[in-house]
């Protein structure tokens, strides 16, 4: 019975999907004099520069892509949470502590949420902060080198979904499980599920000069599941929104039994209460163990230290800083308007998208107007605080960003559109298809008070159709908006790469001025650097070898090298002792286990290569340099493991 | 003769500029380089106009075989140079002085300019011999050798003044702050000459 329940709710799913894809179709083609009028407006001129830049997030790529704004052209895709042998990330000794976890080292991850960091709730373009669904974590990149600079682990959380949110001065980071496990992690049966296990809320406090990350407190909440989260801004400053699912506390065949009840749940949470209880010795710590990562810029390489224990509080210990808004039905998306007044929870299996006031939430606080309570936890009444509906909007309601002119603009999944629709009246102003089921949609500084808003783009999970074929499988799309006017007008369709659920993106000019060329060689402090060729040499320490190699164009200094034996374990530590913007060299040796080396201008990195065979083997540069390119090469020769040939290395003269 | 004395000192001050501001400027712009490369020419040193300019041009020019170029400890011109100037500032202002107190006459001014301008053409002749054997006495092992259509090596020189063409660099020499202080400096001392000889022919008649 429920296997017919189950496949009749997918027909049906996949029909409104099709009759949705049919009218999209019909209504979305223009051609003649409008269609290339919208190819000048996403056209970008040789030698000219986009307007905007925006962060994507990678999914199960684990990394973030950068793209252009209008041109939809893709920049750079910067390695997180996955190894990336085009760079070495992850494979390289000084990149390997970065995935190192409480599971050892995880040499993929699944990113979803990109949010940049603000101050006074605007963006700052500092840093830009994604989460790990998979195996919970948080990174920091940097947004003057794009590299990632620190990633934390999250412990007591399963599913990190419902991240990685900023506040409106970067005070915190969050991290809110999607999954509730037992806490502490134990051996019990599933099925004892309901009322034992739990989802912890984590608030990650940022440094602000440094950006350097700490998991400040966690709120042990129900055993719900925790979707996604918005910070309060303006006159909500202070709160943070989680919605809910599964309310219901099932385990199994969730489809069905979490969209049991009619509404489910935002968690709403006074951060502001609980890091004053924090402060003043609140909370419990409990033993954890979870991996801090932090590369650093001058050394080049990241360390891993485990942190062992973490601050929880329970909220029932801290009156008046958790509460429930009931919000039809398994809500997803949870935003918060510019100016902090408006919740908006959509309920993708709601008709209708809800919003909640922040005003009359405080005022139903104020007069303990409570339905209820949930584990302790007040449960306020749906009509005291709701501000408005918006009625039959379309089908799916996924996630709402808004464009600081009093609109906001929806996605609804499952008739593959964009609605916009008006703060306040709460009328549907137009509506735009996609192609096809769309996820998220990011609108530049839409997740800030200030809002850059002339562009909106959706990430869609469908493209077949869109592009020339490519397999079964293709990269998912993007397409690019114009909402400058009354109506959304459609610019641009464009790939992505991975699958991209959340982007961030704001106006190029600050973050393309503190962009960073070089790493200069003089603040280099790698341990294992050579800034000259006269440091150049390679030492035996017992059955290690470290090779202090530089790169410049177009030579290898040493290129050739001489004493190593089978069974040794070879540090390659190159230097690239070029000081000019954008002349990276590689570094690859025949047998390499782990991956090319990919050097910036000034930088360190070491491969380890353990040869298993008697020959003359070869290296080379793997990065186009110059025109002598093909020449950047060496020659390294590796003897039996009993042999006594000495170590020799030299460069533009012959070993005698 | 006081206001020439006065403007004879003070030309002969600007020269002082040269100690501050660079002599001469010589930028390099090529298709992958959309901010030129430069280098600033100063009396004792050669500097990039950005931190890692000269580095920058030395690796460029390594596969035509140029040698590096040069520091300051590597050319007698950049130990020599900042005493001349020193010295001819200094002598400018003494015969200012005693012209101001009456003790030579306008004619010290234009023996000045005088010495000042064939130590100035001594100098460019110096700097150009400088630039023929920068960009003519190559590595004979260079990887990249271009000859002329006559089939001489091509040389690098950069022009001593104006703009040139090499391969795909686009070279312009010209002089900087330092040098035109030094320009309006000399001028300024042929003006004190002028308005000298102009005040003593008005005493005469
Ligand atoms: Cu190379």
């Amino acid at each position: 019975m429920k296997n017919i329940i189950t496949s009749s709710i997918a027909m049906l799913v996949i029909l409104i999907g099709f009759t949705s894809c049919n009218k999209g179709n019909n209504s979305g083609g223009k051609s003649g004099a409008l269609a290339s009028n919208v190819a000048e407006r996403v056209y970008v001129a040789p030698g000219e520069y986009d307007s905007h830049y925006a962060f994507l997030s990678g999914g199960y790529s684990g990394n973030v892509t950068v793209y252009g704004l209008p041109s939809g052209r893709m920049f750079k895709e910067i390695p997180v949470f996955s190894q990336f042998p085009t760079s070495g990330y992850g494979y390289s000794e000084e990149t390997k502590p970065m995935l190192n976890t409480s599971h050892g080292f995880i040499p993929w991850g699944d990113a979803h949420h990109p949010d940049i960091s603000q101050s006074k709730g605007e963006l700052d373009g500092r840093w830009l902060f994604i989460n790990e669904n998979n195996t919970p974590r948080i990174a920091r990149l940097s947004l003057t080198t794009f590299e990632t600079e620190e990633i934390i682990e999250v412990p007591n959380s399963a599913g990190n979904h419902s991240s990685s949110f900023v506040t409106e001065n970067t005070e915190y980071v969050v991290a809110g499980t999607r999954f509730s496990v037992p806490i502490p992690q134990r051996d019990m049966p599933i099925k004892d599920y309901k009322g034992n296990f739990q989802g912890a809320l984590s608030f990650i406090s940022v440094a602000p000069e440094t950006g350097n990350m700490d998991i400040k407190f966690q709120i042990l909440m129900p055993g719900f599941n925790y979707d996604l989260s918005h910070p309060g801004r303006g006159k909500s400053h202070g709160w943070f929104f989680f919605t809910t699912y599964n309310t219901e506390e099932a385990s199994t065949l969730l489809e069905v039994n979490a969209s049991q009840n009619d509404k489910d749940f935002i968690a709403a949470i006074n951060w502001k209460k609980i890091e004053d209880y924090v402060n003043n010795g609140g909370g419990t710590m409990i033993p954890a163990n979870y991996a801090h990562n932090v590369y650093d810029d001058e050394t080049h390489t990241a360390t891993s230290t485990m942190k062992k224990e973490v601050r929880v509080v329970n909220p029932i210990d801290v009156p008046g800083a958790v509460y429930f808004i009931p919000t039809p039905k398994s809500p997803h998306g949870c935003d918060v308007d510019p100016s902090g007044e408006y919740i908006v929870g959509n309920g993708k299996l709601s008709a209708n998208l809800t919003v909640h006031s922040f005003t009359k939430m405080l005022d139903a606080i104020e007069k303990e107007k409570f339905a209820g309570e949930a584990y302790g936890i007040p449960i306020l009444n749906f009509e005291d605080v709701l501000a408005g509906v918006v009625e039959q909007p379309g089908l799916g309601p996924l996630h709402t960003e808004f464009d600081g002119k009093g609109n906001a603009y929806t996605t609804f999944f499952i008739s593959s559109e964009v609605v916009k629709w008006k703060l306040g009246t709460w009328e549907v102003i137009d509506r735009k298809p996609t192609y096809y089921s769309v996820g998220h949609l990011t609108i530049p500084g839409g997740n800030s008070g200030k809002p850059q808003g002339k562009y909106m783009f959706a990430m869609n999970k469908i493209t077949k159709d869109r592009y020339l074929p490519t397999g079964p499988e293709m990269e998912h799309s993007a397409q690019l908006y114009d909402i400058s006017g009354d109506k959304m007008e459609l610019l641009l369709d464009f790939p992505t790469h991975g699958e991209p659920h959340y982007a961030a993106a704001m106006e190029a000019s600050i973050i393309k001025e503190q962009s960073q060329k070089i790493y200069k060689l003089a603040d280099n402090k790698h341990p294992y650097a050579a800034k000259s060729d006269a440091d150049t040499k390679v030492v035996r320490e017992g059955k290690e070898v470290h090779i202090y190699l530089t790169t410049i164009r177009s030579h290898f200094s040493p290129d050739n090298i001489e004493g190593i034996k089978v069974g040794d374990k070879v540090y390659f530590h190159v230097t690239n002792l070029e000081q000019d913007f954008d002349v990276p060299h590689g570094f690859a040796v025949i047998g390499q286990n782990n991956s090319e080396l990919l050097v910036m201008p000034g930088q360190t990195k070491t491969s380890v290569w353990e040869p298993k065979q008697v020959g003359v083997w070869p290296f080379y540069c793997t990065d186009f340099c110059s025109a002598l390119h093909q020449e950047m090469q060496g020659y390294i020769r590796v003897s039996a493991a009993d042999s006594d040939t000495p170590i020799k290395w030299s460069l533009g003269e012959d070993i005698e | 003769m006081k206001k020439a004395s006065i403007i004879m000192i003070i030309g002969s001050l600007l020269l002082l500029g040269l100690f501050k501001f660079p002599l001469w400027n010589i930028m390099l712009g090529a298709p992958q380089y959309p901010d030129p490369l430069g280098m600033n020419i100063y009396i004792d040193g050669i500097k990039g106009v950005s931190e890692f300019d000269l580095q920058n041009i030395d690796g460029l020019n390594h596969y035509i075989g140029m040698k590096t170029i040069p520091k300051a400890g590597e050319m007698w011109e950049f130990s020599m140079f900042p005493k001349v100037i020193f010295g001819m500032a200094l002598l400018g202002i003494i015969i200012g002085v005693l012209g101001f107190l009456d003790k030579v006459s306008y004619k010290f001014f234009l023996g000045w300019f005088i010495l000042m301008s064939v130590l100035g053409i001594l100098g460019m002749y110096d700097f150009n011999n400088w630039l023929v054997d920068y960009g003519g006495n190559l590595d004979p092992h260079a990887i990249i050798k271009v000859t002329n259509p006559d089939g001489s090596p091509m040389s690098y020189k950069p022009p001593l003044i104006g703009f040139k063409k090499l391969l795909n660099f686009d070279v312009t020499s010209l002089p900087h702050t330092g040098g035109y202080l030094m320009f309006v400096g000399m001028s300024l001392t042929l003006v004190a000459f002028w308005l000298g000889r102009k005040t003593s022919v008005k005493k005469t008649t």
